[in-house]
């Protein structure tokens, strides 16, 4: 797709506030709708449309397989380990009570944390998904 | 009037022969949901689905489409068995339809059981505006622990069976093995 001049030029406008709605409905996710899948979902539409464009070469460049690898099993470590670490501290399992003095501050910290795990794996699987498709044809 | 598109775009995916115009067609069946379900307040659920079923798998389903072709080969007869043991199904599954309480009911089981107690106290134990976050997030988070398990499983099965077996050419083959141990868990693969 390199010599569509205007789907590159409306792309490179496009990606950025993309990239920046995901981290908004990813940290916002408390107060409106979204959370980590969909800001996942949303972070890897931007980095399929940037390879769907540039061509999925350019886009391994950006995010290498070999570190969206690594970053499929480490969301799911960050959510499991906040459990870990939710005992360590002396609650249940997942009891994000226990992470800061009081209540609904440790309750805040532990939704944060697991919905960043949330979105780190989903984006990492959807583009590690993308790059098995997409490698295969070239 | 969203469902009536609904099923017009289903008998739609049927009846083509296209594929590209059926993957298409798919993403718009996934768009109209994403409507339907802003239409019954399910923002977060609309939200998801506009994401991944409108977008996500289009794009997957269309580089599938480049590594085959574009339109059905096998003939498309209608045959009676799997036709009857649908429309039974179909009829029997509609006829339960009609035990269900009313959309909205208040008083329906499923607004009496947990609901209420998650309403009332989330505001208080979790502190999060969206009780849907905190419900998902929180209260359930051993559930969604599992959906993430899920989709981990799903990654790591999709790279076992496609990532890795690129037919490599001998030069690219000594390179990736010089690289393999910085790959980590990639060399689990081929």
């Amino acid at each position: 797709m390199k010599h569509h001049r205007i789907l590159r030029v409306a792309a490179k406008l496009l990606i950025p506030p993309i990239l920046l709605f995901a981290l908004y409905v990813q940290f916002h996710g408390d107060f409106g709708p979204g959370g980590g899948f969909q800001a996942g979902v949303i972070f890897a539409a931007a980095i399929i449309l940037y390879a769907l464009i540039f061509g999925v070469e350019r886009a391994r460049q950006v995010v290498p397989p070999s570190v969206a690898l690594f970053l499929v099993a480490a969301g799911l470590l960050l959510y499991a380990g906040v459990g870990v670490a939710s005992i360590l501290l002396g609650g249940n399992y997942l009891d994000y009570s226990v992470l800061a003095h009081e209540q609904t501050h440790g309750q805040h910290i532990g939704i944060l944390l697991i919905e960043l795990g949330v979105g780190v794996t989903v984006a990492a699987v959807m583009i590690t998904i993308f790059y098995g498709f997409a490698g295969r044809g070239s | 009037m969203l469902l009536g598109f609904l099923a017009v775009t289903a008998i739609a995916i049927v009846r083509l022969h296209n594929l590209f115009a059926v993957v298409m067609l798919g993403g718009i069946y996934s768009l109209i949901s994403a409507g339907i379900f802003v239409e019954l307040d399910a923002v977060d659920v609309a939200f998801t689905e506009a994401a991944v079923g409108a977008g996500i798998s289009t794009i997957v389903l269309l580089g599938t489409l480049a590594l085959t072709k574009e339109t059905e080969t096998t003939p498309k007869k209608i045959k009676p068995m799997p036709f009857l043991v649908v429309l039974v199904t179909g009829s029997a599954l509609i006829y339960g339809t009609f035990d269900m309480p009313v959309l909205g009911d208040p008083t329906a089981p499923v607004h009496q059981h947990v609901a209420p107690r998650y309403i009332e106290a989330s505001g208080r134990e979790v502190g999060v505006p969206n009780i849907v976050t905190s419900v998902l997030a929180s209260y359930r988070g051993y559930d969604t622990l599992g959906e993430v398990t899920v989709i981990f499983t799903a990654g790591i099965g999709v790279l076992m069976l496609l990532g890795g077996r690129r037919p490599r050419k001998a030069g690219e083959k000594a390179e990736a093995a010089k690289k393999k141990p910085a790959r980590g868990a990639g060399g689990k693969s081929p």
